[in-house]
């Protein structure tokens, strides 16, 4: 065990270091400087903030410097938030997401698993039409859809939520958002545990515990569960780094200050510092929950040896 | 199989058997998928409306009375089937039916056309990286693992920035997130076919690698090759709807079915049949995509079902 998550670790900061590098001098390359005004700064002035910042050095120099600084956890500072830290600025604006994501992924597994389990248990019945067309629907309407159309009906004619905004956290403000990030995911982890659950069911080893006369609710929670949801696991670890970075859309449309649309607008400001900072966040998350469904799906499934 | 070491001449059991088969014309794999294809009602159902809304797509445009970027200062806001506009005009007095129709006809290009680019990029890197194994798969997948790290956005902004926003660059930038995945369905599917006995045969007959990967190996790909195009096309539908409704994507007057939907989000409570109309196209379109995928999916590999 400890030997593969060394191992993997050992493939992982490579990649990660790779990332980095592509993502810095990819941000380099682009026109433009965070110093590109509308309203031109003296050349005195720029040169001096330049300096200020370093900028003024070839970019290899600035790219040592950007590495040795993150080595030991400096961010460096934001180019465009006046005396702020990139981890100021990120923390600041990462309460949003992390919030939004995290209740979506867990509504969203809660309920994807339950009717997946459900419409497998029902093969071919009323139920498993039912959720296979929500799961259709739900990968086919986008959430730029669903959000007006939810917003429309629930904020401005009945008027029982609020139509967008934050309101530090309200629960109000979260459900339509919340719901609006949850459909597609709720389609896709329904469709995967139904997958899983069926052909689960028809193996040999549910059929002994049938055999054996165990309670059908037993051999479904305690037998068959664990394997129907190993395709879920390695679906699942990407698709969390996705929503706890922010969307981008769902933001957008309820005018919440996440990470997402911060991260766009950081981009077209060329807040390098800040951007980087976004990138090393999402490449790191997505590489740890990789590695985390590996490890998940190697302690539910006795036939995987992680070596 | 044993009943040929007990007889004296073994191939003229073979020699029969080839007789026979020829007489009873067998049926292949893909004979079979097909039929299979054929009784599924969802799937079929869904082709038909497919080749409507792609043949309206293609022809459309030239037949309705308006043009997609004729302003009418006279006829904004009109409810559909006023004044001779089927489904009504937007805030310019634009005929909505005809920029639904040109909008359709851009996302459905955008659609095959980064999805054949990812197809071919993705085949070959992959096929290549699961054939050669070792040290070259090693290289190839980190790239893939690399790039798969960098968020979808970044590279989108930076491409807008460097080049400026027209639609080669949306299928750039969707292209080069989208053979990624294609790249490893294929690698892996590759590893397993190298194991198996025809193309040990093709090796003993002195293939080369090349011609190996070529006629043998990308041939028996195109059964999950398939099903994952039928896939990927609504995937970049809908991707390029996100980016025009971000604002990065097609620009006006052009239309796409993501800036249609955005522009009528906007005005949905004074004119809701902006918003409906694209959406129920954008939907019923993707819907086609994904019934006919997983048709495809049931009928090329039967397990699964």
């Amino acid at each position: 065990m400890l030997r593969f998550l060394l191992r993997r670790l050992m493939v992982a900061i490579p990649t990660l270091f790779v990332v980095i590098t592509v993502a810095f001098f990819m941000m380099r390359a682009a026109p433009g400087n965070p110093f590109d005004l509308d309203r031109k700064l003296p050349p005195e002035i720029e040169a001096n903030v330049k300096k200020k910042f370093h900028m003024d050095e070839p970019v290899v120099v600035q790219y040592g410097r950007y590495l040795a600084g993150i080595s030991h956890g400096d961010f460096g500072p934001s180019l465009k938030y006046q005396d702020k830290s990139v981890l100021q600025v990120l923390k600041e604006n990462y309460r949003v997401s992390l919030t939004l994501g995290l209740s979506a992924i867990i509504f969203a597994s809660i309920i994807g698993v339950t009717l997946g389990i459900l419409a497998a248990l029902r093969q071919n019945g009323a139920l498993d039409y039912g959720v296979m067309a929500i799961a259709i629907l739900g990968v086919c309407i986008s959430t730029f859809v669903t959000a007006p159309l939810l917003q429309l009906v629930f904020g401005s004619k009945l008027g029982w939520l609020p139509i967008a905004g934050w309101d530090n956290g309200a629960v109000k403000n979260l459900v339509m958002p919340v719901i609006v990030l949850s459909l597609p995911q709720i389609a896709i982890i329904s469709r995967l545990t139904r997958a899983g659950m069926i052909e689960v069911l028809h193996s040999n080893y549910v059929r002994t515990a049938r055999a054996k006369g165990l309670p059908e609710h037993r051999i479904v929670t305690r037998h068959a569960l664990r394997a129907a949801i190993l395709p879920l696991v390695s679906y699942l670890g990407p698709a969390c780094a996705g929503l706890l970075t922010g969307s981008l859309v769902v933001e957008k449309i309820f005018s919440l200050p996440g990470l997402g649309k911060f991260f766009v607008i950081s981009a077209l400001q060329r807040d390098y510092t800040v951007v980087m900072g976004m990138v090393i966040i999402y490449a790191t998350l997505i590489l740890c929950l990789n590695l985390a469904a590996d490890l998940l799906y190697a302690a539910l499934d006795p036939r995987v040896r992680v070596t | 199989m044993t009943a040929y070491s007990l007889n004296p001449n073994p191939l003229s059991g073979r020699r029969d058997q080839l007789v026979e088969g020829a007489a009873v014309k067998g049926r292949s794999l893909w004979d079979d998928a097909r039929r299979r294809l054929m009784r599924n009602r969802a799937a079929v159902t869904s082709m038909v409306v497919l080749i409507v809304l792609v043949t309206a797509a293609i022809v459309g445009p030239y037949l309705t009375p308006y043009s997609y970027e004729e302003i009418n200062k006279n006829d904004v806001w009109l409810p559909p089937l006023a004044n001779g506009h089927l489904l009504g005009t937007d805030s310019l007095g634009r005929d909505l039916l005809a920029r639904l129709l040109i909008g359709l006809r851009v996302s459905l290009a955008i659609g095959i056309v980064a999805t054949s680019v990812s197809l071919v990029v993705g085949v070959i890197w992959g096929a290549t990286a699961g054939y050669i194994g070792g040290a070259v798969d090693e290289v190839m997948m980190r790239i893939v693992d690399v790039l798969y790290s960098l968020p979808f956005i970044f590279f989108v902004i930076l491409l807008m920035v460097t080049f400026g926003t027209n639609i080669v660059l949306i299928f750039v930038a969707i292209g080069a997130v989208e053979w990624l995945t294609m790249s490893r369905i294929v690698r892996g599917q590759t590893l397993s076919l190298k194991q198996k006995e025809f193309i040990e045969a093709a090796r003993a007959n002195g293939l080369d690698r090349g011609a190996i990967v070529r006629r043998h190996i990308v041939p028996n790909l195109l059964g999950p090759v398939v099903v994952y195009v039928t896939l990927t096309i609504p995937a970049i539908i809908l991707a390029e709807s996100f980016l025009s409704f971000l604002g990065l994507g097609v620009q006006p007057p052009m239309a796409s079915l993501g800036t249609l939907i955005a522009n009528g989000a906007q005005d949905m409570e004074l004119a809701p049949w902006l918003l409906i109309f694209p959406s129920v196209t954008m939907v019923a379109t993707l819907m086609c995509f994904n019934f006919i995928g997983d048709g495809l999916r049931d009928a090329i590999d039967p397990k699964d079902r």
